[in-house]
């Protein structure tokens, strides 16, 4: 692990102006390599979200750098932003925002959607991932007919088909009980991370810490502390 | 990292169908909120091809006397506006016509209203057509008898269309008095359009239509005109205009008639508004019903911005949205125009209603206006939404 995956420098996020200004993140630096399982912890409101967001393309900071894979990635123009975020980045928003009116292997087909695979070939990869993800059965299905847990599966299947080399967790366990929570982030460190992937993954739930290879608190948007996880090798 | 899934197909078809396919899937697995949508447009446009349909066919009727008469020219009083006004003109008028040069033959016409007295004693207004005694110019399609029996005495011809049997369906041989005289079917005859007021026709010979129906000192109601070539159409209506008369192609009386209807009788007025009030249902239910649907997959459209969709390509899908739902509910709608013009039909014959082109233009211009709104209003959510706002909730 020498080359970082992600490289922030002096990251900063207001909302709001004048006397309604919060600063969400302030002057936040750091590294994020690859095979690295990376937690970001912290209370609400510490700026974990929004931190996440600026990195990963989504929201562009007031002022700092994100480097990925070497790419400023706030330097890109907005059509290759969406390309960025596309190729390079898979996302597991916390409420999944899985699409109901379609099946569970068209919703994780949507990526590959996106990058113009065509259709077909598109939902053989879906089904190959939800094979992965111990859902192949399930790939007719509409997603509302799945447990949390299988939903959950659903959204990460989605954020790996198009094999991005960044992953992005926003409270992957918030909506599911403590033993599958476990055993999704088991599934995580063990069959989606390696050595050329890394993961990043906001969370409140100190259950699943013991998977983190590396925890970064927040507090009032900075970083107050970094410690090897219970999953560092 | 050289991975197969980041091949990006160039061809811009290719490109779009994945996406589509999803839009389509989108909006029709949404049952309850695709079916509000096509019924809303359906219905908008039924209503609004009905209403416009209906209004053709009153038109078309209106003009039934010039297109059964099939004359080319029409000379007529200046302030005649439509066929039933029509202000008798004296003798001179018709020599003068066929004085002009350019004119091949002229003739006179008698329409007017008489009243029929059945052999049960019941009275019934007809309109009594006269043609010219020697050519009959303008006689109907005879389906029974022979049309120059007319030239016996008190003879009429009866026309078979849907107000004929307010005349008891009178066969050859059949009796009644007009006016107090005595007339004779001789035969029974066809027209291609029947008139839009609901009188039975009877048509015999011009003198005798102006002894069964009392008159001024003019008779003549039209002279209809045969110019040798439509070249001397215009020096015909000069030389007529310079009588102190009108001469007018029957495509220019049929237009005449029309704006009588539309801009003098109000008619016109009403059936602007009822399409009008139409197209206002019709886009308030889409408008509100897609704007509902846009709301409930905002959160979706917004994650797929996440993941990496372009603005453009949401705005592509709501127009394919938008686009499948206007077509379906225009077709489906014109479908139900025309089966209830053809039910309508089928029970009474001569319905006046007729889908013409234009009205087909006017209920597609309609729907893409009620397509236009409603993919503004969607396309305005969508774009706003920003991928940070789908981490916040």
């Amino acid at each position: 692990m020498t080359e970082p995956a992600i490289h922030a420098t002096a990251l900063t996020k207001w909302f709001g102006e004048g006397e309604t200004r919060t600063v969400a993140v302030h002057d936040v630096t750091f590294d994020a390599m690859f095979g690295e399982l990376l937690f970001l912890v912290g209370p609400s409101g510490s700026g974990k979200t929004t931190l996440l967001s600026m990195i990963s393309g989504v929201l562009r900071p007031n002022s700092g750098a994100v480097v990925v894979e070497g790419r400023d990635v706030w330097g890109l123009s907005d059509d290759e932003l969406a390309d960025f975020r596309l190729h390079t980045v898979g996302f597991v928003f916390q409420d999944y925002h899985l699409f109901p009116r379609l099946s569970t292997a068209e919703n994780v087909a949507i990526p590959m959607i996106l990058q113009h695979v065509p259709w077909h070939d598109a939902l053989e990869r879906a089904k190959g991932e939800l094979e992965i993800v111990g859902l192949a059965a399930r790939a007719e299905l509409s997603p509302g007919k799945l447990s949390g847990g299988e939903q959950q599966r659903v959204a990460i299947a989605r954020a790996m088909v198009s094999r991005p080399d960044i992953l992005i967790f926003d409270e992957p366990t918030a909506s599911l009980d403590g033993d599958t929570g476990k055993r999704i982030m088991g599934f995580v460190k063990t069959e989606i991370l390696n050595a050329k992937r890394c993961i990043l993954t906001v969370t409140h739930d100190e259950r699943i810490f013991e998977y983190a290879d590396r925890i970064m608190r927040m507090e009032d948007g900075k970083i107050v502390g970094t410690e090897p996880g219970a999953g560092h090798a | 990292m050289a991975l197969p899934v980041r091949r990006v197909h160039d061809h811009d078809a290719d490109r779009m169908r994945g996406l589509l396919k999803i839009a389509f899937k989108l909006l029709v697995n949404d049952r309850g909120k695709f079916f509000a949508l096509l019924i809303g447009i359906t219905f908008a446009v039924f209503l609004m091809v009905m209403m416009t349909s209906v209004f053709a066919g009153i038109l078309r009727k209106s003009s039934s006397t010039v297109t059964n008469t099939g004359a080319k020219m029409w000379v007529m009083d200046r302030s005649v506006n439509n066929v039933l006004s029509s202000i008798p003109m004296p003798d001179y008028v018709l020599d003068g016509v066929r004085s002009i040069p350019g004119v091949k033959y002229a003739v006179p016409l008698y329409s007017g209203a008489g009243l029929v007295r059945l052999a049960n004693g019941e009275y019934q207004p007809a309109t009594i057509v006269g043609l010219d005694d020697t050519s009959l110019l303008g006689r109907p399609n005879m389906i029974a008898g022979n049309v120059e029996d007319v030239y016996a005495d008190d003879s009429v011809i009866a026309v078979v269309d849907s107000e004929y049997p307010k005349l008891h369906a009178p066969q050859v041989g059949t009796t009644f008095e007009i006016n107090d005289r005595r007339a004779v079917v001789v035969g029974l005859a066809e027209v291609p359009e029947s008139g839009l007021f609901g009188l039975p026709t009877l048509y015999t010979t011009y003198n005798r239509a102006t002894e069964y129906v009392p008159s001024g000192r003019y008779t003549i109601s039209y002279v209809l005109v045969e110019p040798d070539s439509p070249a001397a159409i215009p020096s015909i209506e000069a030389a007529v205009y310079a009588l102190g008369y009108v001469a007018r192609t029957d495509e220019q009386f049929r237009e005449l008639i029309a704006d009588y209807y539309k801009f003098h009788t109000g008619l016109g007025t009403n059936i602007l508004l009822m399409t009008a009030i139409s197209f206002l249902v019709g886009l308030s239910i889409s408008g509100q019903t897609f704007y509902a649907f846009v709301l409930e997959n905002l959160e979706r459209f917004g994650a797929l911005k996440a993941i990496g969709a372009k603005g453009r390509e949401l705005v592509y899908m709501i127009l394919f949205m938008v686009g499948v739902t206007s077509l379906a509910g225009y077709g489906l709608g014109i479908g139900l125009c025309t089966l209830m013009i053809t039910l309508a039909k089928w029970r009474i014959a001569e319905y006046a209603s007729v889908v013409t082109y234009g009205n087909l233009a006017l209920a597609f211009g309609m729907v893409l206006v009620i397509a236009a709104v409603s993919s503004y209003i969607g396309i305005r959510r969508v774009l706003r939404i920003e991928p940070f706002d789908i981490f916040r909730s």
